[in-house]
């Protein structure tokens, strides 16, 4: 089984995660996307991106299908409830945030933003991350609820990705004080074995993301 | 005969299926489709989005958007999310999604692709006059395009008019919601999808189409064309 990523993308790392909770063994082959290989062309023509997904010399592309996926063909260590409403839910809560056309989640997108529109953007982040803390996670240990699950996978770029994107943009959305149970969550999710050893490097992130601030702001 | 309890104030009765929705809303007919198919009786409620019921504001207080599912008491919004739940729960025959994890994998990213590309493009074509509208038709042409050669020919490549043998499933209800209304669009706007330009794709929707089941819950056609005139004739031209 391969998988083709583009480092360090969010959405590539939810399949990695998936594959290591489920102790499978798997091949990873980076692409560059400033020069896609004719495998990645071939692979997922329509969309021309990474994650992909290959077994048995057969391609899925997009990371949500991919993990569904992931979780219909191997049952161990289930990341969906058995139950049809809560896995309606996680299914809601996984796509929340969730941009259409970019390479990562849409909030990310805050980070090549300034100025006054930076303001806003900011806050209409701060009001997302509201509602992810209260009516996604709750009281909950994870968003699946005791356990981590595909939801917990899906929103994990809040986890590796949200305060570097933050640090890389000068801004602090999820302020401890006012994000106690986000905070919380987010210890317990890198603890987990299989993401604990699959966070990328926060250091060579904050380089990667100041540089492509700067490549747009210059722009 | 017992009233039927009314919807406001959260008095719903806890077994009732209840639907909210808008009758021009194509993301609403996917799910009225997917009922009717599983024999799921349900209530339909008509939510005027330009003053929202405190219902659909409590339900999906979220995004605020139609359809929502209410189960049990339970609020489902998002209609990808609302037809799997409705194949898991009531999971007879007829299966909506295939059986096969791979062939799940393909009908999920087709619809996707329908949510992200084809429906957005021909909003687009809906929304703009001029050559920006001709630029928008010729990219609704591209986005068949692939359909047609990646989706139809390589990933689904059937003798049946449906895509999941012999009866409507999941991915002909995705898109045959948005584009069997394609007559009502060719009348009120312009004419982008016809047999000569696709034909692989317009078989398909006209198959889907022809459909008793479509046919008794696809929007009244003089009623739609009026409402997306009335869209049309919103946006200044250029």
């Amino acid at each position: 089984m391969d998988r083709s990523g583009a480092w360090p993308s969010a959405f590539c790392y939810r399949v990695l995660w998936a594959l290591n909770l489920k102790s499978l063994k798997y091949e990873y082959l980076e692409e560059d996307l400033a020069n896609k290989t004719d495998l990645l062309l071939q692979y997922n023509p329509v969309y021309k991106k990474v994650p992909v997904l290959v077994h048995g010399g057969k391609p899925i592309s997009e990371s949500l299908v991919i993990l569904e996926y992931i979780e219909e063909t191997w049952p161990q260590n289930p990341l969906l409830p058995q139950d049809p409403y809560d896995r309606a839910m996680a299914r809601f809560w996984a796509k929340f945030g969730d941009d259409k056309d970019s390479e990562e989640p849409s909030f990310m997108a805050i980070f090549i933003i300034v100025g006054e529109e930076q303001e806003k953007a900011a806050k209409e982040a701060k009001e997302q991350l509201k509602i992810l803390e209260e009516q996604a996670l709750g009281e909950k240990k994870f968003f699946c609820g005791n356990r981590i699950g595909l939801t917990d996978i899906a929103l994990g770029w809040i986890a590796g990705w949200l305060d570097v994107i933050e640090e890389a943009a000068g801004l602090n959305l999820l302020e401890a004080e006012s994000f106690l149970r986000l905070h919380a969550w987010i210890q317990r999710f890198k603890e987990v074995p299989g993401i604990k050893e699959q966070l990328p490097d926060r250091h060579e992130m904050l380089i990667y993301y100041k540089q492509k601030r700067e490549m747009f702001i210059a722009s | 005969m017992q009233d039927r309890p009314q919807i406001e104030g959260g008095m719903e009765k806890e077994s009732e299926v209840v639907l909210l929705g808008t009758w021009s809303g194509g993301y609403c007919t996917r799910i009225e489709l997917a009922l009717k198919l599983k024999g799921i009786p349900y209530e339909y409620v008509e939510e005027d989005l330009s003053n929202k019921s405190h219902s659909l504001i409590h339900h999906n207080p979220v995004h605020k958007k139609v359809p929502v599912l209410l189960h049990n008491g339970k609020a489902i919004a998002e209609s990808l999310v609302i037809l799997e739940y409705i194949d898991e729960h009531w999971n007879h025959d007829p299966k909506l999604l295939p059986d096969d994890p791979y062939e799940r994998a393909k009908v999920r990213f087709w619809a996707n692709f329908c949510d992200q590309k084809f429906q957005p493009s021909a909003h687009n074509i809906m929304i703009t006059k001029g050559e920006e509208q001709e630029k928008a038709i010729e990219n609704f042409w591209e986005v068949l395009k692939v359909f047609e050669e990646e989706g139809l020919e390589r990933d689904f490549p059937t003798k049946s008019p449906f895509r999941n043998g012999d009866t409507l499933g999941y991915l002909d209800i995705v898109v045959g919601s948005i584009a069997c209304n394609f007559e009502a669009f060719n009348e009120a706007v312009a004419e982008v999808l016809n047999l000569q330009k696709n034909p692989a794709f317009y078989s398909w929707v006209t198959a889907m189409k022809d459909c008793s089941l479509m046919k008794e819950t696809l929007p009244p056609h003089d009623r739609l064309v009026a409402k997306i005139k009335s869209i049309f004739s919103l946006h200044p031209s250029n």
